[in-house]
Formats: C-alpha cells, sequence, structure tokens
C-alpha cells in the first residue's frame, strides 16, 4: 500500500493482507453470506426509508424499553453467531473421534471454542438478561425511567462496540485460542503473539465497563425510583433479583476489568504480573478472574430465577408461595457468590483445608437454590395451572436445572473434582445450569412480556415446538457428555484417539442438531406470530391474567409508562389493585417531564470500537485520535443542559383516549 | 388528591388511592449513582492493593522499596494532595453560600495543588525509570508502577474534570446541575486522598520497612 514501509507499519501497525483470512474456505463463504446479508438488509432500509426512524426512534432512544428490545436483538443476532461456534465444535468431534482428522485444526478449533464460550456469555445470555431487566424494571416499579437514561444507552453502545469487536476478529485476523478466560501464560505475550487475546482484551474491556454502568444505573433505579408505597418487601421478586444481580455485577465487573487491564500491561508493556519469570504470578490471574467469573454465573441466574418466580406464580394464578424466604434465599445467594470462587482450581493446589473451605461454602449453595425451587413447587401446589409457553420453560427448567445443581454438588466435592476437573463432566454440568437455567429462563422470560412489548402474543404452536426440541435436544447433546467426563475425556480436544467413544459424539452432534431445530422453531414464531399478529393482538394489557404493576398499563406501553403515578398497598400491586375494584383514570392528565434522546451513546461506543481496533492492532497513532476523540465527545457532552423536555398533556390526553377506545373494543 | 378511582371501591374497602394525580418528583439519584460509581473503583484500587500484596516483595533479584523510595519527597506529595483535599472542603463551603468567585479560587487552587502532585509523581517515575528500575524489572516494580500510576492517572482526570467544571461554572453559575456535578466532583476527589493514604502507607511506609 505504502511505499515506504516504515510509514505502512506506523498508520497500519501490523495489519497486512494476510489478517484477511482468504485461505480459510469456511471463512469465505461465511463473510460472504454475511456481506449479503448485509446488503440486502441495508437496501431493504433504504428503500423503506427505514433510517431516520432507526436513527431517531432507535440508536440515540434513552427510553427504557427500546434499549431492552435493542439488547435482546443483539444478543439472539449473537446467539446465531455463537451457536454456529457449537454447531461446528459437535460435528469436528463426532468426525474426529473415529481415528479421523475431521475438517478443523486445531489453531482454528481453539479459536472457535473460545469464541463460542466468550460470545455465549458475553455477548448472548449477559444481553439477555440486561435487555430483560431493562425493560421490566421501571413497569414493575411504576417508574418513567431508569435513573440515568443517557448512561443506560451508552452502556447498550458498549456492549455492542465489544459485540463488533468479536464478531471482527473472524474476518480480520484471529481470535484467541485460549479458552474464555485467557489464563496466562498462554493468554501472555510470549505463548500468543498474535491479535486473538487482543481482540479478546478489548472486546471485553469495553463490554465490562458497559455493563458496570448498567449495573450501577439500575441499583440507583431500584433504590431511588419505586412507586410510593412499594416498600422493599413489596417489590416484585423480579426487580428484588435484579437487585441482587446489579449488585452483583457492580461488586464483579470492576475485578474483570483491573484484571483484563493487568493482562494487557503484561502483552502491551512487558510488565511482570502474570509472566512465569522476575516474580511474576500466574496463579494470581487465575484466583482473579474466577473473583469475577463466580459471582458472573450467579449474575446470569438470579434473573432467570425472578422471571420464572413471575411466571409460576401468573401461570398458577395464585401469589408467589414464601415471598421472603425466596427474598432470602436471592441475597444468602449473593453473598455466598463471592465465598466459592476457589472451587473452579481445586487442582490448583492449594491444600486441604483451604479446599475444604470452597467445597463447603460451594455445597451451601445449594440449600437457598433448593428452598427456592421448593417454593415453586408450592406454589403451583393447588393452584389453577394454565400450561402457556411459559410454563413450559419454567417446568423443564425445574427439572433440567435440578440434574445440573446435582452434578453442580458433585464437583464440589474436592476428591471427585480431582478427576473430573477439566473434563467433558464439567463442560456437561455447566451447560446443564447455563441451558436449563438462562437460557430456558429467557426464553420463558421473552414469551411472558412480548405481548407487553409489542401488543400481541408470540404463536404458541412454534413455541412449543421451540420448547420441545430445545429440551429434548439440551438431553440428548450433553448427557452424552457426562458420560464421557466421567470416562476421562478431557474438554477443548479437536480430536480423540479412541474410536470406541465415538458412538457417544455422534449422539451428542444429533442433540445439537435438535438444539438447532429449536432455535429456528424460535425464529419461525417470530415470524408466524408477526404475519398472525391480529389474530394474537391484545387489547387488554394485561394478556395473562398477570400480578405486577407493567400489566396494569398498555400493551406497548407509552413513552412514558403510567399517565399517573401508581400508588401500592401490597405485595403483586397489579393483582391487588384488580381485586379492590381499580378503574383506570380518565381525565386530569398532564404533561410529563421525560428525558431527550441523545446521540453521543452511539458516537462513544463507535468511537470505542475504533479505538478497540487500533489497539488491537498497534495502530498508534489512531488510537491516540480515537482516544482523544472520546475525552472531547464526552466533554462535550457535559455542555448540554438541555437534556429533558415535557410530553404535552394533550398527547397524553391523546394516548390514553386511544388506550379507552381499544380497551372498549376488546370488551 | 382523592381520584375517581375512590368512589368505585365498595364500602366496606377502606378508600385507598391507586394512584397520584399530581407530579411525583424521584428524589435525585445521582449521589448515589456516583457512589456505587466510586465503590466499584474502590474494587479496581482493591485489586492493585491485593496484587500488590502478592508479589509486592517479589523483586527478582532487582531493586527493592528501600533502594529506591524517597520518603521526604513522598511526604511532600502526600502533602500536596492532602492540602488539595483541604481546599476543595473551602470550594464546597462558599459554593454552599452561592458565592461564585470565592468557589472558582479555592477550585483553581485545588488544580494547582492536585498539577503538582502529578508533576512530582511523574518526576519520581521518571527518576526510578532513569535508575534502571522500569516496569519490566521485577513483578514488584510492575505492581508498584501500576497501583500509584492508576492513582496518578486518576488525578489527573480529576484535574480535567476540575477544569471543565470550572469553565462551566464560570460560564452559567452555580446553577443546580453544577452544584451536583461539584459535589460528584468532591466525592471522587477525597475518594482519592483516601485511596492515596493506603498506597503511601500500604506501598511507600511498609515497603521500606525492613
Amino acid at each position: 500500500m505504502f511505499s515506504n514501509p516504515d510509514l505502512q507499519t506506523l498508520v497500519f501497525g501490523r495489519l497486512t493482507w494476510d489478517a484477511i483470512p482468504l485461505h480459510d474456505p469456511i471463512l469465505i463463504v461465511t463473510f460472504a453470506m454475511v456481506a449479503l446479508g448485509g446488503a440486502a438488509l441495508l437496501g431493504i432500509m433504504t428503500y423503506f426509508r427505514w433510517w431516520g426512524p432507526l436513527w431517531r426512534d432507535w440508536l440515540t432512544s434513552v427510553d427504557h424499553k427500546k434499549i431492552g428490545i435493542m439488547y435482546i436483538v443483539m444478543a439472539l443476532v449473537m446467539l446465531l453467531r455463537g451457536f454456529s461456534d457449537a454447531l461446528l465444535m459437535r460435528s469436528q468431534q463426532a468426525l474426529a473421534s473415529g481415528g479421523g482428522e475431521g475438517y478443523l485444526p486445531p489453531h482454528h478449533y481453539d479459536q472457535i471454542f473460545t469464541a463460542h464460550g466468550v460470545i455465549m456469555i458475553f455477548f448472548v445470555a449477559m444481553p439477555l438478561v440486561t435487555g430483560l431487566m431493562n425493560y421490566v424494571i421501571p413497569l414493575q416499579i411504576g417508574a418513567r425511567d431508569v435513573a440515568f437514561p443517557f448512561l443506560n444507552n451508552l452502556s447498550f453502545w458498549m456492549t455492542a462496540s465489544g459485540a463488533a469487536t468479536v464478531m471482527a476478529s473472524l474476518f480480520v485476523g484471529e481470535f484467541a485460542r485460549t479458552g474464555w478466560l485467557a489464563m496466562p501464560p498462554l493468554s501472555g505475550a510470549d505463548s500468543s503473539p498474535g491479535v486473538g487475546v487482543d481482540y479478546y482484551i478489548w472486546a471485553l474491556q469495553i463490554a465490562g465497563v458497559g455493563t458496570l454502568l448498567s449495573g450501577i444505573n439500575l441499583i440507583a433505579t431500584i433504590v431511588k425510583m419505586r412507586a410510593p408505597g412499594m416498600t422493599m418487601m413489596k417489590l416484585p421478586i423480579f426487580v428484588w433479583s435484579s437487585l441482587c444481580t446489579n449488585v452483583l455485577i457492580v461488586a464483579a465487573f470492576p475485578i474483570l476489568t483491573a484484571v483484563l487491564a493487568l493482562l494487557s500491561l503484561d502483552r502491551y508493556v512487558g510488565t511482570h504480573f502474570f509472566t512465569n519469570d522476575l516474580g511474576g504470578n500466574p496463579m494470581m490471574y487465575v484466583n482473579l478472574i474466577w473473583i469475577w467469573g463466580h459471582p458472573e454465573v450467579y449474575i446470569l441466574i438470579l434473573p432467570a430465577f425472578g422471571v420464572f418466580s413471575e411466571i409460576v406464580s401468573t401461570y398458577s394464578s395464585k401469589r408467589l408461595f414464601g415471598y421472603a424466604s425466596m427474598v432470602y434465599a436471592l441475597v444468602v445467594i449473593t453473598i455466598l457468590a463471592y465465598l466459592v470462587w476457589l472451587h473452579h482450581f481445586f487442582t490448583m493446589g492449594s491444600g486441604a483445608s483451604v479446599n475444604s473451605f470452597f467445597g463447603i461454602t460451594t455445597m451451601i449453595i445449594s440449600i437457598p437454590t433448593g428452598a427456592k425451587i421448593f417454593n415453586w413447587l408450592f406454589t403451583m401446589y393447588r393452584g389453577r395451572i394454565r400450561f402457556e409457553v411459559p410454563m413450559l420453560w419454567t417446568l423443564g427448567f425445574m427439572v433440567t436445572f435440578v440434574i445440573g445443581g446435582m452434578t453442580g454438588v458433585l464437583l464440589a466435592v474436592p476428591p471427585a473434582d480431582f478427576v473430573l476437573h477439566n473434563s467433558l463432566f464439567l463442560v456437561a454440568h455447566f451447560h446443564n445450569v447455563i441451558i436449563g437455567g438462562v437460557v430456558f429462563g429467557m426464553f420463558a422470560g421473552i414469551t411472558y412480556w412480548f405481548p407487553k412489548a409489542f401488543g400481541y402474543k408470540l404463536d404458541p404452536f412454534w413455541g412449543k415446538m421451540s420448547f420441545w426440541f430445545w429440551l429434548t435436544g439440551f438431553y440428548v447433546a450433553f448427557m452424552p457428555l457426562y458420560l464421557l467426563g466421567l470416562m476421562g475425556v478431557t474438554r477443548r480436544l479437536n480430536r480423540i484417539e479412541d474410536p470406541s467413544l465415538q458412538i457417544w459424539f455422534v449422539v451428542a452432534a444429533i442433540g445439537s442438531v435438535l438444539i438447532l431445530l429449536g432455535i429456528l422453531s424460535f425464529i419461525v414464531q417470530l415470524v408466524v406470530s408477526y404475519r398472525r399478529r391480529d389474530e394474537l393482538r391484545d387489547l387488554t394489557g394485561d394478556p395473562w391474567g398477570g400480578r405486577t404493576l407493567e400489566w396494569s398499563t398498555a400493551s406497548p406501553p407509552p413513552d412514558y409508562n403510567f399517565a399517573f403515578t401508581p400508588v401500592i398497598h401490597d405485595h403483586d400491586a397489579w393483582s391487588d389493585m384488580k381485586r379492590r375494584g381499580y378503574s383506570r383514570p380518565l381525565t386530569g392528565f398532564k404533561a410529563i417531564h421525560m428525558p431527550r434522546n441523545t446521540a453521543t451513546g452511539v458516537i462513544l461506543g463507535g468511537l470505542s470500537t475504533v479505538f478497540s481496533f487500533a489497539m488491537i492492532w498497534y495502530m498508534w497513532p489512531l488510537a491516540a485520535v480515537s482516544f482523544v476523540a472520546i475525552l472531547v465527545v464526552s466533554i462535550a457532552h457535559t455542555f448540554n443542559y438541555d437534556r429533558d423536555f415535557d410530553i404535552p398533556a394533550d398527547a397524553v390526553v391523546r394516548a390514553e383516549g386511544e388506550r379507552t377506545r381499544l380497551m372498549a373494543r376488546q370488551a | 388528591m382523592a381520584t375517581q378511582a375512590d368512589t368505585a371501591t365498595s364500602g366496606e374497602e377502606e378508600a385507598l388511592r391507586f394512584y397520584e394525580t399530581e407530579d411525583h418528583p424521584h428524589a435525585p439519584a445521582t449521589l448515589i449513582g456516583f457512589w456505587l460509581y466510586l465503590m466499584s473503583d474502590c474494587l479496581i484500587f482493591a485489586v492493585l492493593f491485593a496484587t500488590h500484596a502478592v508479589v509486592g516483595r517479589n523483586y527478582a533479584a532487582g531493586p527493592s522499596p528501600a533502594d529506591l523510595f524517597d520518603l521526604k519527597l513522598v511526604a511532600l506529595n502526600t502533602a500536596m494532595l492532602l492540602f488539595s483535599s483541604i481546599t476543595y472542603g473551602f470550594a464546597m463551603l462558599e459554593m454552599q453560600k452561592d458565592r461564585r468567585a470565592a468557589t472558582l479560587l479555592w477550585l483553581g487552587l485545588t488544580g494547582l495543588f492536585g498539577i503538582v502532585f502529578v508533576c512530582l509523581e511523574i518526576y519520581e517515575f521518571a527518576h526510578l525509570i532513569h535508575e534502571g528500575a522500569t516496569p519490566q524489572r521485577s513483578a514488584f516494580l510492575s505492581s508498584f508502577f501500576v497501583l500509584v500510576g492508576t492513582h496518578g492517572l486518576h488525578v489527573s482526570l480529576g484535574i480535567v474534570w476540575l477544569a471543565v467544571l470550572m469553565i462551566q461554572v464560570g460560564v452559567r453559575g452555580l446553577e443546580v446541575d453544577n452544584k451536583r456535578r461539584l459535589m460528584c466532583l468532591s466525592m471522587f476527589w477525597h475518594f482519592l486522598d483516601v485511596i492515596w493514604i493506603g498506597v503511601f502507607t500500604f506501598v511507600y511506609l511498609m515497603g521500606t520497612l525492613k
């Protein structure tokens, strides 16, 4: 490109044409498909003139509902990427366990399992959880938005920036080959000199800060913005679970930020935190990353517990059994989440006393979790149960999660762990709790709150198809892995030398195809529901006989959520209001004060992506320019004091009058 | 404040209102939000302190704190930071009396003390690197530079923030948004002071103990 190699290195760093993987047919085909799909999407957007509305109503929106939906859309897109990685791994192992080579060489396979883990945790599970919390919390506590609406938008764009960085690694350069936690010394500069680990570091660093900011935001929202009368022990249980999750986020993500920064320094500056020489200590990284990593798994599961609690109580038409004990269980799990991290590396050799301590604290966690399972069962007991799709996901969860929990208790026994550490048994265990817990919970939550967000229910037939494919697919895919793990197969192998084991890998691959059908059914469900939206329409705003405040407002809710701030007298505020004969106010509407949209979040997210990319490829001038640009844009944003506007009273009157007409039509 | 909904409830139920007809202003959440941010930042320092506790004596046959640290310089540096906290306190007192010029004067002094602190730290770092005690020399020096440097970076960003706020107070006066921002920066500034006490004690004083 440049005749002067020094100038080229200065501008482009280590980025050369070699970084484009033209030699890899899998990636070329993928890129062609992504490019075609992207071009088609851009064409459609331009043809229908959607750019303006997309920018004004979505990308720059500070409305918590729109940000929540954007998080979930991003997570579903990333799910397709992460799941493609899973299919590649399952098929590779099925092919390469019979003595063959398979089709994925180790350096490619290693990137795939790393990308699969990183994407599924950071860019699927986390955005699903954050998106659901964003959408539901303000509605459930009777608020009009979160405490810091602009910060919310910025958090989303930082997460999106991280996702974009991971996706870029697919087509420019490579991703880490280290496993999803990038343990040194393997992830150090000596063993991984390429850009893979740098992609990993910057994607997680930017997205992690976004998550932290969103955690602060949601805690402040729950603490400060509850409707009058909603004392802490009258909070909907999903909000309680979200509060615990966000406390965990604020208390855990700074550790990730710090430990990734130290790893970056080791790689970029040559410090000796985690190196093997000059006093560094790789085990310190393992400790630090798991002090973040263990709370992280509770960050994912607690909101799912909250979703299940809401669903069980709604579809059993009963108040949740043991509300107070549910809250205490959540809080106990939150605290214990910090006392168990060492069970991830009993084999480090900390000695019997340390291992016993962490083994016992780990087993203790099963007590509050078990209490929650019993509370859900007792909620269903003598309830009038409706087997709608969210309830199916919940029942599937209860069976699957108990199995996953029990294998977890097994792994918590240090001597057993010495045998099973890093085996496929472990892989089966954490997929058992993450799929059976988090994924089922998020699908349940999406199905449950979809009519609130869009005004029509999801088609139940395709929902049931999705559920049954996921459930059976999970068991077919992962029960063989338990078995293989017990037989001693370790994780992260691209080929297995024992042909007698091949049958189990083939069964597991069939399971992954069943899960694929589950994902496709979900997509079909979205399309079919959209086409049948008039039949599935709900005009009441309360399609399930809901119990909490979000069902008291229109579906989809107006920008201001509630025309008047609700006043709460009991648990399950909406159920209480219905019981006591609440009637909707029809007059007296006033202007409503709301935050104004802003483009600063998108711009900062874009600049962060450029900065990450420049740092990954050692393009120092570009890195400096984009960093200064980030500072300038942030400072310029603080000079804008005009951040709010009023929705005029007659606009509120119009919106509420429209709802009155619709409700009359339904009745 | 009675609403129409009340009349709909039956006689045996006590009259309840289910919504507020007047605006319901929420208590401002900025201060608690900023507190939460500070606590998360505190955890970043906790990691760095813990790291220093683990590798702080791994000299790798290189220089040790007793060879390197000039406690007199550090004492001077500490004094600068403590003075800047006091002057920030005076700025807040003036802010409460709505005296813009005096507030700006104390803020300016705070910034000057901050700049002197950062300059002294840069001098100390340059001196160490000149002597061959670079961050790459040993794990002790890595964690020393990163812990102290992270604090210094925070102070530097605080100075930038202070400058921006001084401009904003100068342009728009001590209105409610600016007062809230000054409160946040105040918490940030005192927080950095507290962290420095930890650094001073844990890294410099205890480091030089035999």
